[in-house]
């Protein structure tokens, strides 16, 4: 894990905008072992009830930020504080275990954690209902279409109630109407769930729609290039992105990707 | 099949009806299916026809007839001889006993090798070679070996059964442990799991469908260890080796005949038997070739 500031919120030395802050990264940088720096004086900070999230080409570190926030790796450098002990992971691909049903899939993470199974069985059951998969817990994954798939993944982390969600392009092998229809249920959840989001994606539009704030990052070694608020109220409209505003938020966005990229 | 009865239901009514290709996709399918059994039993109607011609060669021409017998004289020592008949039987049972603890000793020892080996790179990187070097001992360089040290009896029998067939168990349980996806493994990590529930919940059930490979593997090689144990082994309860050397030195043709097929159809059997098995277990989640 990085360094756990498990720190409750009374502890007197925290002032009270650090308190909501759930993940603060500061001049984090990532050289591995064989030399290659991934990441280099990232600052960058998830508060309670952001969603934030970060676009930049493939391989300029921005999976190794979430491995870094989820303790899967360590920072060689700076300082990576994560607020909270209940976080979410999503991966790229759904990792469901094959043998396992839907329900027993959705149970899995709240069975390692030893919850006991009466427990994880309610909430799984109701992770599964707020995905929309009711009806399909008996189910084995191989059964299952490329976007239930991800829901069940959705669900797995969702019996946790994690304080941050951390997503590693989850929807990227999606076609695109799967992938709108996902955006949406996640904007729906976020608003339900009141998680805070960190959320990994090479789509520009599809991280204008879902955050409440934008990072662009550029690659070798990666670091942030530009932040962009967004000032669309949540819950958010689906016709929002047929907006000029949406469309010039777009705009801004791809400039500072093309531009860091060059 | 079940394969065609899941891709019915898992479709609606609707999406049937909107592709009538489909019925007919499905209908050359089974057809296809049915037809399917006449084409080796012409190559079986024909190998029985060349072999009757072969027969009557070695009858007529070379006149030494036990050398290759009349398929309908081989076939009568599977039902109709007085001393042979119950011989072949017993002695089947015989091989089928040493097969089979060989095969379960093999499985014991095997994926219990792999698993000790999975936990840690250490301890692979010190007992694989041995595995490949085991693989690689000519093992009928041993078997007079473990005769004197272990007796002529059902014992070394065993042993020479489980040597040979405990290969594709270590190798193919250690592949099947070691497949699980990096992000799986990560999931595990992330929630805290320990070594041994990533095991118990990840690993082995992932290996099964490789480990139920190598068990196919090497419940065929554990008869053909069962009957190489009884050519050098003539003590204690003989088995179908012992009956097809002793068939062969009394010229008895039939009799050697049926012992040799007796013991195809026992290595057959277990084979079958166990990618059947694999099918049961597994076979709802993983799609075997």
């Amino acid at each position: 894990m990085p360094s756990m500031s498990a720190i409750s919120p009374t502890k007197p030395s925290r002032s009270a905008a650090s308190m909501s802050t759930l993940l603060d990264f500061r001049s984090v940088a990532m050289r591995f072992p064989n030399g290659t720096v991934a990441l280099s004086g990232i600052d960058l900070t998830v508060n309670r009830g952001e969603f934030v999230t970060v676009v930049g080409p493939s391989g300029c570190g921005k999976s190794t930020l979430l491995r870094i926030a989820s303790g899967l790796e360590t920072a060689s450098e700076g300082t990576a504080e994560v607020d909270t002990k209940r976080i979410g992971y999503v991966f790229q691909d759904a990792t469901l275990l094959p043998w396992r049903t839907v329900q027993d899939n959705v149970e899995l993470l709240a069975e390692l954690t030893g919850m006991k199974p009466k427990e994880r069985q309610v909430r799984a059951q109701e992770a599964i209902e707020l995905v929309g998969l009711g009806g399909f817990e008996k189910n084995l994954p191989k059964e299952l279409s490329g976007g239930m798939k991800m829901r069940t993944s959705l669900a797995r982390s969702l019996t946790l109630e994690p304080e941050l969600f951390l997503f590693d392009e989850p929807f990227g092998a999606l076609d695109e109407i799967t992938r709108e229809r996902l955006n949406d249920e996640l904007l729906r959840l976020f608003v339900e769930k009141q998680f805070a989001g960190l959320f990994i994606t090479h789509s520009v539009s599809e991280a204008v729609y879902l955050s409440t704030r934008v990072v662009v990052m550029s690659g070798r070694p990666g670091s942030i290039v530009g932040t962009f608020d967004v000032p669309f109220p949540m819950p958010r409209d689906p016709d929002i992105r047929f907006t000029a505003e949406f469309a010039e938020l777009v705009g801004e966005v791809s400039h500072a990707l093309r531009e860091g990229h060059s | 099949m079940s394969t065609a009865s899941l891709i019915e239901s898992a479709d609606t009514a609707a999406d049937r009806a909107a592709s009538p290709r489909r019925q007919d996709r499905l209908t050359r399918f089974y057809s296809r299916r049915s037809s399917q059994w006449w084409p080796p039993l012409l190559v079986f109607v024909i190998l029985v026809g060349l072999w009757y011609l072969t027969a009557l060669y070695y009858d007529k021409t070379v006149q030494l007839p036990y050398l290759i017998p009349y398929p309908h004289l081989v076939l009568t020592m599977f039902y109709g001889d007085p001393i042979f008949t119950p011989l072949l039987y017993a002695d089947l049972f015989n091989t089928t006993q040493v097969a089979l603890t060989g095969l379960a000793c093999a499985i014991i020892i095997g994926v219990g090798w792999a698993t000790l080996m999975s936990l840690a790179k250490w301890i692979e990187r010190s007992l694989y070679p041995y595995a490949v070097i085991l693989q690689c001992i000519p093992i009928l360089a041993l078997v007079p070996l473990i005769g004197s040290l272990f007796g002529y009896e059902f014992l070394s029998r065993v042993i020479v059964a489980t040597i040979i067939a405990i290969f594709p168990l270590v190798s193919n349980t250690l592949f099947g442990l070691q497949s699980v996806d990096r992000s799986q493994r990560e999931l595990f990590e992330l929630q805290g799991a320990g070594r041994f529930t990533t095991l118990a919940k990840l690993r082995f059930p992932a290996a099964m469908p490789s480990i139920f490979l190598g068990l196919r593997n090497a419940a065929g090689l554990s008869v053909v260890g069962a009957i190489v144990g009884d050519l050098f082994f003539q003590r204690g309860t003989p088995g179908l080796g012992v009956l097809i050397q002793v068939a062969n030195a009394r010229l008895n043709g039939p009799g050697t005949f049926a012992a040799i097929i007796i013991a195809s159809l026992l290595g057959i059997t277990v084979f079958l038997f166990f990618g059947w098995l694999a099918r049961v277990v597994v076979g709802k989640w993983y799609d075997f070739g």
